[in-house]
C-alpha cells in the first residue's frame, strides 16, 4: 500500500471541514481564530501534496506566501480581539455583532 | 510501509488536535490541539521532502502565532471558558453540519469523480494534465529551489508581504497601545452605547 496523492488530498478535505464547522459554531473570538488557522494549515496539506505529485515548485511558494499571511492575519486579528474585549471582559462572537460608534 | 505509518500517525495527530480545538471549552486546551495539529502538519511536511516548510511551520506557527494566541488568552483571562451548549441560532449546529458535510462532500466528489486520467495517475484528476509551472529539480536541496524562487519570479510579492508584515506590526501597536484613562473604562455586556 502506498501514500497517494489522494490520501493527503481526503485529510485536507477533513482538516477543512472540522475547521468549517468550529468557525461556524463556536462563539468565542479567539477559537474562531484558531479554526481558521486549522482552515489554512488545510490549504497548505493540499498544496503540498499538488506540488510533490506534479514535481512543481510553485506549490511551496504558495505555501510560504500562506504562511506569512496567516501570520500577519492573526497579529492584526489578535490586537482586535484585544482591543474590544478589554472594555467588555465576557463578550463572545455574538456581542460583537452590536458594536457601534 | 514506514510512509503508511508516518502517515497514520501524523494524521491521527491532526484530527485529534482539531477535533480538541472545535470541542474544548477551555480556550487554553484548544490552543494547545491546535499546537498538536500544527506539528501534525509539519511531520507531513517531512515525509514529503518538504523540509524547509515544515521548519518554518514550526517556527512560524508554533513560535509564533501560538505564541500570540496564548499571550492574548492570558491576557484576557484564562478562565474564559465558553458555555458550548448555548446555541444563539436555534439549529446553528444543525446547519453547520449540513453545511460542512457538504462541503466535504463536495470537495470529495471532486477528488474521487472527476474521471480518470493517467497522467496524474492514482485516481486523482483534479490535476488533469501533468505540467508544472516551476519544475522542481531533484538534486538541488528544496530550500535553494524556494529561495531562487522567490528572489527572482516572486520578489515583488515577497516585497510585499514584508511591507505587509510591518503595517500588521505597526497597526497592532497603535491597537493595543495604552492610552491612559480612557481604557479604564469597563462595560456590562451588552450595554455598550459609546
Amino acid at each position: 500500500m502506498d501514500v497517494t496523492t489522494s490520501w493527503y488530498l481526503v485529510l485536507s478535505a477533513l482538516l477543512l471541514g472540522i475547521g468549517m464547522y468550529g468557525l461556524l459554531t463556536r462563539r468565542n473570538p479567539i477559537v474562531m481564530f484558531m479554526c481558521v488557522e486549522l482552515m489554512l494549515n488545510a490549504a497548505n496539506i493540499a498544496f503540498v501534496a499538488f506540488s510533490n505529485a506534479l514535481g512543481d515548485l510553485a506549490g511551496q511558494t504558495a505555501v510560504f506566501f500562506v504562511l506569512v499571511v496567516a501570520a500577519a492575519e492573526v497579529v492584526v486579528g489578535l490586537s482586535i480581539v484585544v482591543s474590544l474585549m478589554r472594555r467588555r471582559p465576557s463578550a463572545t462572537a455574538d456581542d460583537l455583532s452590536e458594536l457601534r460608534g | 510501509m514506514v510512509d503508511v505509518l508516518v502517515f497514520a500517525a501524523s494524521a491521527v495527530m491532526i484530527l485529534v488536535g482539531a477535533v480538541g480545538v472545535i470541542r474544548s471549552r477551555n480556550t487554553v486546551r484548544a490552543a494547545l490541539s491546535l499546537m498538536l495539529t500544527f506539528f501534525g502538519v509539519a511531520v507531513l511536511f517531512i515525509q514529503q521532502e518538504v523540509h524547509f516548510l515544515a521548519l518554518v511551520q514550526v517556527l512560524v506557527y508554533g513560535g509564533a502565532v501560538m505564541v500570540l494566541f496564548l499571550f492574548v488568552i492570558m491576557l484576557l483571562g484564562v478562565d474564559l471558558d465558553e458555555d458550548t451548549s448555548i446555541e444563539p441560532l436555534t439549529g446553528q449546529r444543525a446547519y453547520a453540519a449540513l453545511a460542512t458535510l457538504a462541503m466535504t462532500a463536495l470537495l470529495f466528489g471532486g477528488f474521487f469523480l472527476s474521471g480518470d486520467t493517467s497522467d496524474a495517475g492514482e485516481g486523482v484528476a483534479l490535476t488533469g494534465q501533468r505540467s508544472a509551472v516551476v519544475p522542481i529539480r531533484p538534486e538541488v536541496p528544496d530550500a535553494v529551489q524556494l529561495g531562487e524562487d522567490l528572489f527572482t519570479r516572486n520578489v515583488l510579492a515577497f516585497e510585499i508581504t514584508g511591507l505587509l508584515l510591518t503595517i500588521a506590526t505597526v497597526g497592532a501597536v497603535v491597537m493595543i497601545r495604552n492610552r491612559g484613562a480612557e481604557d479604564l473604562v469597563v462595560d456590562e455586556p451588552g450595554t455598550a452605547t459609546r
